[in-house]
């Protein structure tokens, strides 16, 4: 009997991916645990084990294609004496399918949807003229470090597998090569120890940028944020400055459960002496990064996995930066304001194009910081579209939507046609079901359905 | 009843008269400046928590003497006595205290939560334990900047119980950091005896699995202290990695200033104090030594009590924050 060999899936998130290289040809004997394979992500490069015996009969996708889906035959292993012949005709259709290059209308059109058409302001703040180049997130959070850590000394990178692995997450690619060990640093599993002895080093001078591998496992050093980072100057009545950047990957992955899957805008935000920025595409967060690491006080910087490897389009600007607690309108419209952060406001922009097909015209503001909060630009887009919908990956009780409401009905009370609707993600902790997970989290049809509704009878 | 500071021996060392005086001074100043905010406390001119560092004196000014300029130290919350040590004025100390603007956090940290740059006193930390990675942090600083500076991080028996604390031997071993930990065993966490609250009660062997070496000191004989934390700061600052000190010691005092006083006998406090008092065993020293003579050291005492007067009155006349102090010290501004 034959069996498939299929594409696997390397981490929860990936859905193709390059396969590099064979490292078995048609015709071989395979034993069970033979490396046959090996696959490339924007990851990490991973073997393919073999978990049958067998031979390998038929090579289905050859080396080098990229884009092959997880879950795609990529060859045919025969058990002994199994005639390969039938097998190779059998299968031969398959190829048609998973070959991504018969399919690069549906690549540009994933892309067109990431990076925003022309019409939309994503950076309004850029000079007209502007060249931009395509760059997924998690290069461009690389870039901004990397341009820091030329620009100072001080600089320096901590956290679980940010050197020789090359940071779970590959944010971190590449920084070790260029800056060497002293300044890019493996910690041991130790999220409370490590974020404290960043904390004391920035107070004996450094600039340390703290990778924290998920926002989730910060829990465990949050006192240190808090009660140690935000609170000294204070205490000490203006002496102990703490300029340190704690980053990386907030709330929800992809069907990696509760503990793993939480948005803590929310928690840091609350606290006065932390500036907190949660940005969306590459090209502010590129800016916003690099402002965060120049900033004296402690900054929170909530990234988020599933932008990682998006592609945004980044401004060929030297030396670009973004002020800390400024939002930016980021696609204008009259009668709604639609505000969302992170991964919201890349649905926020979906809701407003599927909003303009229904003749709603929705404005779109990227809050980028949680504190300092830019209510300011929120308030002014209120005045004009009388309208507000939140929308963020936190639970709604005491959450960011919250604030902002509260915030637009204090300063904006009059303009207000409608009672502001928040969109958030459901009350319980982050189910693992795939359709629970989806039924829980935020999405682009939950704001368009929100949206619709504090325009009924406009 | 738990096991008292150390018996063993004073150690005899030949004396030098300058060193023996300062540490006595340095010592008393510490030991009158707590009895003074005890009172003031009483009086309900300081609030809040107030932790008096009475009996353990000799732990700061015999580690003091090791360091040389550039060096920090940052504390738990008993840190009175680190901040005299470290030279920091006793009039903005104990007006801090008093929560006043002249305090050296402008009356926004308190007794707790006090730091000066200047001196490199890094705090004054009131979350057990946190000081200990954050001090690893400053030695992380000097190894990277390439300075030969060491950081003393003193913490107690009761923080020794503190995951933070391992997680910070482990890299500061790892790394090679320049840090001497100072775990100063004053019997009881709280009210906790170490008996009761510690596996190991031998605090110096907690660095073993981590290849930190870790001695016993008597933490009442400043002399002890001092040899001990020369080796210690020297191994330190040489590059060898950090360096675990248990200063078995004492307070007097409660754990606060609204400690029930249950949890050990009166005859205990007594014991120690009549038998190993820092001060008083500095004092027969020096006398016998004939360094000085009972009436200079009267003198001493009587300029000591002068100078904590003086802080203890400008504690009191200096004003309260201006109400615009609420709003400022949150954030720094952003550079253009």
């Amino acid at each position: 009997m034959a069996v498939d060999i299929l594409m696997p899936a390397l981490s929860p998130t990936m859905e193709e991916g390059t396969l590099a290289k064979w490292l078995k040809g048609e015709g071989d004997k395979i034993e069970a645990g033979d490396v046959i394979a090996e696959i490339e992500t924007d990851k990490a490069t991973m073997e393919v084990e073999a978990v049958d015996e067998g031979t390998l009969a038929k090579i289905l996708i050859p080396e080098g294609t990229e884009g092959v889906k997880v879950n795609a035959v990529i060859a045919v292993l025969t058990e002994d004496g199994e005639d390969a012949s039938n097998v190779s005709a059998a299968r031969a259709p398959d190829v048609e399918k998973v070959q991504p290059v018969a399919e690069p209308e549906v690549l540009e059109a994933q892309a067109a949807a990431d990076a925003p058409a022309a019409q939309v302001l994503t950076n309004p703040d850029i000079p007209e003229g502007t060249t931009f180049t395509k760059t997924v997130l998690r290069d461009a959070l690389r870039d901004a470090m990397a341009e820091e850590m030329r620009r100072d000394e001080t600089v320096f990178v901590m956290g679980e597998e940010v050197a020789e692995y090359q940071g779970a997450y590959k944010v971190t690619r590449e920084l070790l090569r260029e800056f060497g060990p002293r300044r890019v640093v493996d910690t041991p599993i130790t999220e409370h120890g490590f974020a404290g002895l960043g904390v004391g080093a920035a107070f004996g001078g450094l600039r340390p940028i703290v990778e924290f591998m998920t926002f989730n496992f910060a829990m465990q050093a949050i006192d240190h944020i808090i009660n140690s980072a935000a609170k000294t100057l204070y205490m000490s009545g203006g002496q102990m400055g703490c300029p340190i950047v704690f980053r990386g990957p907030n709330a929800a992955a992809s069907r990696v459960g509760a503990q793993h899957s939480q948005d803590y805008a929310a928690w840091y935000g609350h606290v006065p002496g932390l500036k907190v920025v949660a940005p969306w595409d590459a090209g502010s967060a590129k800016a916003l990064l690099k402002s965060a690491i120049r900033d004296p006080n402690p900054v929170v910087f909530l990234e988020h996995e599933l932008l990682y490897g998006l592609e945004y389009d980044v401004p060929d600007l030297e030396d670009y930066t973004l002020p800390i607690g400024k939002a930016a309108v980021i696609r204008e419209g009259t009668d709604v304001t639609l505000v969302g952060y992170s991964r919201c406001t890349g649905f926020a922009m979906e809701a407003a194009e599927k909003l303009a097909d229904e003749g709603i015209s929705a404005e779109v503001v990227d809050l980028r910081s949680i504190r300092p909060l830019d209510m300011d630009t929120i308030v002014e887009s209120v005045k004009k579209t009388n309208r507000l919908v939140t929308a963020e990956e936190g639970w709604k009780h005491m959450g960011v939507g919250g604030e902002i409401a509260a915030g637009v009905t204090e300063l904006a009370f009059d303009y207000l046609d409608a009672p502001p609707a928040r969109v958030t993600q459901k009350d319980v902790p982050l189910p693992y079901a795939g359709n629970l997970e989806d039924l829980s989290l935020p999405n682009t049809d939950d704001i368009v359905a929100a949206a619709k509704a504090v325009c009924e009878g406009m | 009843m738990a096991k008292a500071a150390s018996p063993k021996r004073r150690s005899s060392p030949k004396l030098k008269k300058d060193e023996a005086l300062k540490f006595y001074r340095d010592m008393l100043l510490i030991r009158r400046f707590e009895e003074r905010a005890g009172q003031l406390y009483g009086m309900g001119k300081i609030a809040g928590f107030c932790h008096l560092y009475i009996g353990q004196e000799a732990v700061v000014t015999g580690m003091q003497a090791c360091l040389k300029e550039g060096d920090q130290v940052i504390t738990g919350y008993r840190d009175h006595g680190h901040m005299l040590a470290c030279d920091m004025d006793p009039k903005g100390v104990m007006t801090e205290l008093t929560g006043r603007a002249g305090g050296y956090s402008r009356g926004k940290g308190g007794s707790m939560h006090m730091f000066s740059r200047e001196k490199n006193f890094f705090g004054g930390h009131g979350i057990v334990g946190a000081q200990v990675p954050i001090g690893t942090g400053l030695a992380f600083s000097n190894k990277y900047l390439g300075k030969d500076n060491v950081c003393l991080a003193y913490f107690g028996d009761g923080a020794a119980n503190q995951g933070q604390v391992y997680e910070a031997f482990n890299m500061a071993s790892l790394w090679d950091l320049p840090v001497v930990y100072v775990i100063e065993n004053n019997m009881y966490a709280m009210g906790t005896s170490v008996e009761r609250h510690a596996s190991e009660t031998e605090l110096f062997k907690r660095g073993i699995s981590f290849e930190i070496e870790g001695e016993e000191v008597d933490g009442m004989d400043v002399y002890a202290v001092k040899k001990a934390g020369e080796k210690a700061v020297k191994y330190a600052r040489s590059g060898k990695g950090p360096y675990i000190l248990e200063m078995k010691t004492y307070r007097y005092r409660g754990h606060s200033m609204s400690d029930p006083a249950k949890y050990r006998k009166r005859e205990e406090v007594d014991d120690i104090r009549s038998h190993k008092d820092p001060i008083d065993g500095l004092k027969e020293q020096i006398l016998a030594a004939e360094l000085s003579t009972e009436e200079d050291l009267k003198a001493v005492d009587k300029e000591i009590r002068a100078i904590v007067k003086e802080s203890a009155d400008f504690s009191l006349e200096s004003p309260e924050p201006d109400p615009s102090e609420l709003w400022t010290d949150v954030l720094l501004p952003v550079e253009a």
